[in-house]
């Protein structure tokens, strides 16, 4: 039972990592890691600022 | 210990028999029908020797990968574009980056030629060039902060470079989108299933992306889930909005209509805000591709269909209905992106280098992904081919070549050796909750017939209409996100072309700036897209090969960059790495070219069509709906063939630019300027 519950746990995170599920989570940590004392933007505004600057360059190809 | 190294000897040895006679038995098999088995057995082992030894080999070697060397992720994290991730997720992120349509598309049209030319040149192609270019191209650019192509060609070629890159990526990104747009209006017309499907995936989109900004913001997965559910219900609905005489005709639009629809489409989408359709569009792309990629592969396997193609058939000679030109050159024109994409060489350089998080897994990432996709395309082509062939070529030739009606359709392709009933047509369409499948030229109807096919024997009978559908759906949704990206990639960079003109036309948030640069971009695409609707061969024809020589182009571009890098970088003996590609590339593109500029034959070169039509309209030989196009269609082929020159000459500039360039270094007359990031130490355990 353990092991298919890790098994899910790791099919899980994976797709949250494809997916970007799990992006504002890892600028949270990111943040509390590297740049302490920052005030980290809310879910919605790092959201916004995240698709703007991720479709301004080419990152879909033919 | 040295019982494990036998065991991998042996292991490997055993993969390497597989596929030698795996792609042995396809090669010389010559019987009515080959099982589509051998076909992922030679594909799996040729993409595995080729991983374990050639990239394991240039990982060693040629760029000396250094796991104790910090990454740009590692340097520059800043949480957003730049943060060491997993190789598996960046593994992912840059496969569903540079999968789309034209793996999916180009087989299918090479299949002209048979399945056997095809099947060589994805393998060869991708494990000698293709994976080798993205991989190369993410280690360079790794190696220097994540720079663009652009950049790096501007750091090792010089200003011309640059531009030539720009123009290139720009020009490339124009006929993509034109001829992506032909794709999905052509799948579209006439179709109301196909129509009012595709047009319920733009609310589906928005509803999903107000789900993700304003009520739960960026749970992707949880809105995903409920986008894929209602898009299923949309392809189903579809089959509803078919069957009712008074909706149905609503959708039953016509390939001009839906030309200008897709035109207006792009504009608006371009200058939305992201959150609302783009994004969340591609959300919902993304999870269905791979999906789709998923499935195919496991029902192939189980399924195990025959293959019905020849292995050659008589067009090799050049006189192909689908496309014209010879086996050489045009094979790895058309065939573009399963083998090799220079498209690829923008995602290598730019998002995906500032995810590395060790530069060993340049290897997994650069080179695995681009053997994933040309996988997607050996499906693709196997798709293609397991139709008969007659209704394969029925249904990807235009009625301007084989004629408008059935009887005269399925004779002319009956005595080109493919024997087609309408009978058996008839039957198919019905099958597939269409009215017709002759001339659905583009590629995206004959390869969802094959999926549908494929997943309808797979996993259920007599659900073939909805099969079909969805696998419209399934090439329309992600056609549809690059029509928007790529305008909106396109409108910055006209902006600042502009910006250089005027400096507020620079501001890309200045509203008359936003929709001037998109109604350029728009026209731009719009007009080739437009052009292809009216034309009566079809479009694909003409667009298709265009498209195919600027990628392999742009290929070039990035290859010379790499060439001209490893040169200066003391990697002068491995220089034919990347070297020898350049000059296949090279080769193809200008003989490709020059046939497309200098033939006699109005079927073969631009500027012989132009004088062939313009002597018929003259001449009043024309029916009155063809007369009534034929000048604008001239004005087209005239263009096609200067773009087509101007191809050439960028091409051999950059070639002569960086082989200069080198020879100057070689020879001593000027010393090399690193441009390498310095040696820093990683701090990643």
């Amino acid at each position: 039972m353990n092991a298919l519950q890790a098994a899910w746990r790791l099919l899980w995170a994976g797709l949250r990592g494809l997916s970007g599920d799990d992006a504002y989570d890892r600028y949270l940590s990111h943040l509390h890691a590297c740049h302490a004392g920052t005030a980290p933007l809310g879910r919605r505004a790092f959201y916004e600022a995240e698709l703007d600057r991720r479709w301004k360059q080419v990152n879909r190809c033919c | 210990m040295a019982n494990g190294r036998l065991m991998r000897a042996v292991a490997w040895t055993a993969i390497a028999v597989a596929g030698a006679s795996a792609v042995g038995g396809i090669a010389l098999h010559r019987g009515e029908s080959i099982n589509a088995l051998w076909f992922v057995v030679a594909a799996v082992c040729t993409y595995l020797i080729g991983y374990r030894f050639y990239s394991g080999w240039i990982a060693a070697r040629v760029c000396r990968l250094d796991a104790t060397r910090a990454t740009p992720a590692e340097r520059l994290d800043n949480g957003r574009d730049f943060m060491p991730t997993h190789r598996s997720i960046v593994f992912g992120h840059h496969f569903a980056a540079i999968a789309g349509a034209g793996p999916l598309i180009g087989p299918t049209l090479a299949a002209q030629f048979g399945y056997l030319p095809g099947t060589l040149w994805l393998l060869v192609g991708a494990v000698l060039a293709g994976c080798v270019q993205d991989m190369l191209v993410l280690f360079c650019s790794t190696r220097r902060d994540g720079r663009s192509l652009a950049h790096l060609a501007r750091d090792e070629l010089g200003r011309f470079g640059a531009s030539a890159a720009m123009l290139g990526t720009l020009f490339i990104m124009i006929i993509l989108m034109a001829v992506l747009a032909l794709v999905v209006v052509k799948a579209m017309a006439h179709s109301p299933w196909s129509t009012s499907t595709v047009f319920a995936t733009i609310p589906i989109a928005i509803v999903v992306g107000i789900y993700l900004r304003h009520l739960r913001p960026g749970r992707v997965m949880e809105a995903t889930a409920i986008g894929i559910v209602l898009l299923l219900g949309a392809v189903a609905a579809g089959g509803w909005v078919d069957s009712h005489p008074a909706i149905r005709a609503w959708f039953d639009l016509d390939a001009r209509a839906l030309a200008w629809f897709v035109i207006a489409y792009g504009f608006v989408a371009a200058i939305l805000p992201v959150w609302l359709l783009l994004a969340p569009r591609d959300y919902l792309s993304t999870f269905i591709k791979l999906g789709v990629v998923f499935l195919l592969a496991i029902a192939i396997c189980v399924l195990q269909p025959d293959v019905r193609m020849p292995a050659l058939t008589r067009f090799i000679d050049g006189t192909g209905p689908i496309f014209s030109g010879a086996l050489f050159p045009f094979l790895f024109i058309t065939l573009a992106c399963g083998a090799i994409s220079g498209f690829h060489a923008l995602v290598a350089s730019g998002t995906t280098p500032k995810l590395i998080a060790r530069e060993t897994d340049v290897r997994m990432v650069g080179y695995g992904s681009m053997a994933l996709e040309s996988f997607v395309a050996i499906m693709a082509l196997i798709a293609a081919c397991v139709l008969d062939p007659g209704v394969y070529f029925a249904i990807n030739t235009a009625a301007g070549v084989v004629g408008a009606d059935p009887a005269t359709a399925t004779a002319t392709i009956t005595a080109w050796g493919f024997p087609v009933e309408p009978v058996q047509m008839e039957a198919l369409a019905a099958r597939m909750g269409e009215v017709t499948l002759y001339g659905r030229t583009g590629g995206a109807p004959s390869l969802a017939v094959g999926m549908a096919h494929i997943f309808g024997s797979a996993f259920g009978e007599g659900l073939f209409a909805i099969w079909y559908h969805f696998a419209i759906m399934f090439e329309a949704i992600f056609i549809l996100t690059v029509l928007d990206a790529g305008t909106r990639v396109g409108r910055f960079m006209v902006q600042d072309a502009l910006g250089s003109l005027w400096p507020p036309l620079g501001q890309t948030s200045w509203y008359p700036s936003v929709w001037i640069a998109s109604i350029l971009v728009c026209a731009g695409w719009g007009y080739f897209l437009y052009i292809g609707v009216i034309d009566p061969n079809g479009g694909i024809n003409i667009l298709w090969p265009l498209f195919g020589m600027a990628n392999q182009m742009l290929a070039a571009i990035a290859l010379a960059v790499v060439t001209a890098i490893f040169v200066k970088s003391g990697r002068l003996r491995y220089a034919w790495v990347p070297g020898a590609p350049l000059a296949w590339l090279v080769t193809v593109t200008s003989v490709a070219a020059w046939q497309k500029i200098t033939s006699d034959d109005p079927r073969m070169g631009f500027f012989a069509a132009a004088r062939d039509l313009a002597d018929k309209l003259a001449a009043g030989l024309l029916s009155p709906e063809r007369a009534a196009v034929a000048p604008k269609l001239i004005v087209n082929q005239q263009l096609d063939g200067w773009l087509t020159v101007v191809l050439l000459i960028i091409v051999w500039t950059i070639v002569i630019d960086m082989a200069r360039g080198c020879w100057q270094h070689v020879s001593g007359r000027r010393p090399a300027r690193d441009t390498e990031a310095p040696y820093v130490a990683t701090q990643l355990t």
